[in-house]
């Protein structure tokens, strides 16, 4: 990780290029290097920020006020930063009667401040958790007394996060954590604090910064999505073509401990919506029997979507994994034991994050657990089942191979859409496939949860969600549209997006002759479509076109009353 | 160490942190001498030097400095 003198020099780098991001900066304390190090950061991560600095000190003042600074900036990004110093002298201040209040006055300032953001902006807010201070007032007695500042903080820490379970717009920057990570001593310098009125250390602030830059990429569909795992010595000890499945180093054998422990953690990974793949050179059969048979291993072959053992180069099954994927590289995380290997992947495919795994595989983890690679701002039911649906991929892939006629093919498939407005149980998948969809995204507009929320409150807005299911198992939630009141006969697509694994079954014209069913039937003469051209989503940029809208004044229409219902082999559900 | 050498070790922690290769100390030089050796850089200053010669100012020390001159004597007390 760069340190924040690195980060400085970014400062003076070409930002023009870059996505411009709004952000309001807030703090208790003096937070001009929290400032620079996140711009500096920022850049790493392809983000020009755009950064708001309110005075020292006036969080209430610019949040309560609509009338603020704060407002007329109208940020995309808010961050506030009270910090646990602070937190402190509020404690001290307490007649000793209210200390046990601390903790819960916090929270309802909190929760007011979030909420006055919500009503007023369409921004996200990340809030940062207090970094512990014991005062030893009570000793380890505090942990038996609800009055201590111990007790207080945690108590705030704790209960923040069921706030930002609650309140979609609130994102937790989990300082807490980093402090025990990194220790109090590189956290805090009392001297500087003393001086500057700065409590975050220059050297923390680095990694403070990456942690905030996590949530922001990922709040604008910056993510990983996928896991490439190498097998010999990463996933278990040894080399199963020499050694043999009894040899190989699983469990209570030699230092298999290690990669047991590693393999739960995957495990986890997946369980979350991680998809998992092997990348090795094996022979196949001899790489899989470990997955088959070994007692000991944690990850099995039903939890693997793409499973390559050859002798050829890890560059290309790199990229067949990725084409079967349909994910971008840049989504991906390669972890490979052998250095030679990682250089070679590296060099080959720049945009896959390939981490310089320790030499020791007992470090694995805690090594990986620093990086945060999967940060997400979203967490549904359905993320579980993805490997099953990348597997029923593979599966009609090959299926599809054995039909000489497409809509053979296609009717065989017995396909099912539900088609449903949005609801509160749909929302988090709808929110997330926002996020997620970059290649068949017409105009890549992400919406958070309370994005959704408010469209459903609101009367110009119609909306839809797909779902598919097929002969091989159920794809899920894969296709939103929101159609917006345009003018008196128009409705404007505002959204049109579709997960990428379920191109080329006729969803498209399903998705078509559903909606201009909905326009007719409510009065309305025209679609009006847009193309918003990103760096992924060329895919879709005769989307229109190949629909029978036209081209006018930069914007496609579809006159609904001229419409022909397009033939598909999809079914209402 | 020598007051001279210790000089020259500020000098390039100068220039790396505030990042201007044109930076000449003497020990006569003060804030006012130096482009963006501010309040705000001074801390960022004050942490490179603690780092270089592995330090540590104390709080009334970091504010006590008029010129180069006495950051290097402090310098020297701890070296």
């Amino acid at each position: 990780m760069k340190v924040f003198s690195q980060l400085k020099k970014n400062l003076k780098q070409d930002f023009s290029l870059l996505k411009q991001i709004k952000v309001a900066l807030l703090g208790d304390t003096a937070t001009q290097f929290l400032n620079q190090a996140l711009r500096g950061t920022g850049y790493d991560y392809g983000f020009d920020l755009q950064i708001w600095e309110a005075d020292f000190n006036q969080i209430e003042r610019q949040v309560f006020d609509t009338a603020s600074e704060l407002y007329a900036f109208n940020p995309d990004i808010v961050i506030i930063f009270r910090s646990a110093h602070k937190l402190v002298t509020t404690h001290s201040k307490l007649n000793p009667a209210q200390y046990v209040t601390l903790a819960n006055t916090e929270l309802d300032l909190i929760e007011s401040l979030v909420n006055t953001l919500n009503a007023q902006l369409k921004a996200q807010v990340i809030y940062f958790n207090y970094s512990e201070i014991d005062d030893g007032v009570f000793g380890s007695y505090a942990n038996k007394t609800e009055a201590s500042f111990l007790f207080q903080l945690r108590k705030l820490n704790f209960e923040l996060m069921t706030l930002a379970a609650k309140m979609s717009g609130l994102y937790i920057c989990d300082l807490s954590s980093i402090q025990n990570r990194v220790g109090k001593t590189v956290m805090f310098q009392p001297s500087i604090y003393i001086n500057s009125e700065m409590v975050l250390s220059i050297d923390a602030l680095p990694e403070i910064a990456a942690r905030n830059l996590d949530i922001i990429a990922a709040i604008n569909g910056k993510f990983k999505k996928c896991l490439v795992l190498d097998l010999d010595n990463t996933l278990w000890g040894g080399i199963i073509g020499d050694d043999g499945i009894e040899k190989i180093q699983l469990g209570t054998l030699g230092i298999g401990k290690a990669f047991t422990e590693f393999q739960y953690w995957i495990k986890k990974l997946k369980n979350r919506g991680i998809i998992l793949a092997v990348c090795s050179k094996n022979t196949e059969a001899i790489a899989k029997e470990p997955f088959e048979n070994h007692p000991d291993m944690v990850l099995h072959l039903d939890d693997i979507a793409v499973f390559v053992a050859n002798w050829e180069n890890k560059v290309d099954n790199i990229r067949y994994i990725q084409q079967v994927l349909n994910i971008g590289f840049d989504s991906m995380v390669f972890l490979d034991d052998n250095p030679f290997e990682r250089n070679i992947v590296r060099e080959g495919i720049p945009e896959l994050t390939v981490p310089e795994l320790p030499e020791d595989p007992a470090e694995y983890l805690e090594y990986l657990y620093s990086l945060n690679l999967f940060e997400t701002v979203s967490f549904s039911e359905a993320d579980a089942a993805r490997t099953a649906q990348y597997q029923n991929q593979a599966k009609m892939l090959q299926v599809q191979q054995t039909f000489n006629n497409e809509d053979d093919f296609l009717k065989s498939l017995d396909m099912k859409s539900l088609v449903e407005p949005f609801n509160k149980f749909n929302t988090p998948r709808v929110s997330q496939l926002s996020q997620r969809s970059n290649q068949f995204n017409l105009r890549t507009v992400r919406y958070t949860e309370q994005d959704i929320e408010a469209i459903l409150n609101d009367e110009n807005y119609f909306t839809f969600a797909f779902t598919l299911e097929d002969k091989f198992g159920d794809n899920g939630l894969i296709c939103m549209i929101i159609l917006k009141k345009d003018a008196q006969e128009t409705l404007f697509i505002d959204t049109w997006l579709m997960s990428c694994r379920v191109l080329k079954r006729g969803m498209e014209a399903f998705v078509l002759n559903t909606i201009v069913d909905f326009a007719r039937s409510n009065g309305y003469g025209w679609l009006k479509g847009e193309y918003l051209p990103t760096a992924k989503n060329e895919m879709v940029k005769d989307h229109y076109q190949n629909l029978g809208f036209q081209q006018k004044a930069g914007y496609w229409l579809l006159d609904v009353n001229g419409y022909q219902h397009k033939t598909c082999f999809i079914i209402p559900k | 160490m020598e007051k001279q050498d210790i000089l020259k070790t500020v000098n390039a922690v100068f220039i790396d942190t505030l990042d201007n290769e044109d930076i000449v100390l003497s020990y006569d030089t003060t804030a006012n001498d130096v482009e963006d050796w501010d309040s705000l850089n001074h801390i960022q200053l004050v942490v490179a030097i603690e780092k270089q010669f592995k330090i540590r100012f104390t709080s009334h020390e970091i504010q006590s400095w008029k010129n180069v001159g006495e950051m290097i004597d402090c310098i020297q007390t701890k070296v």
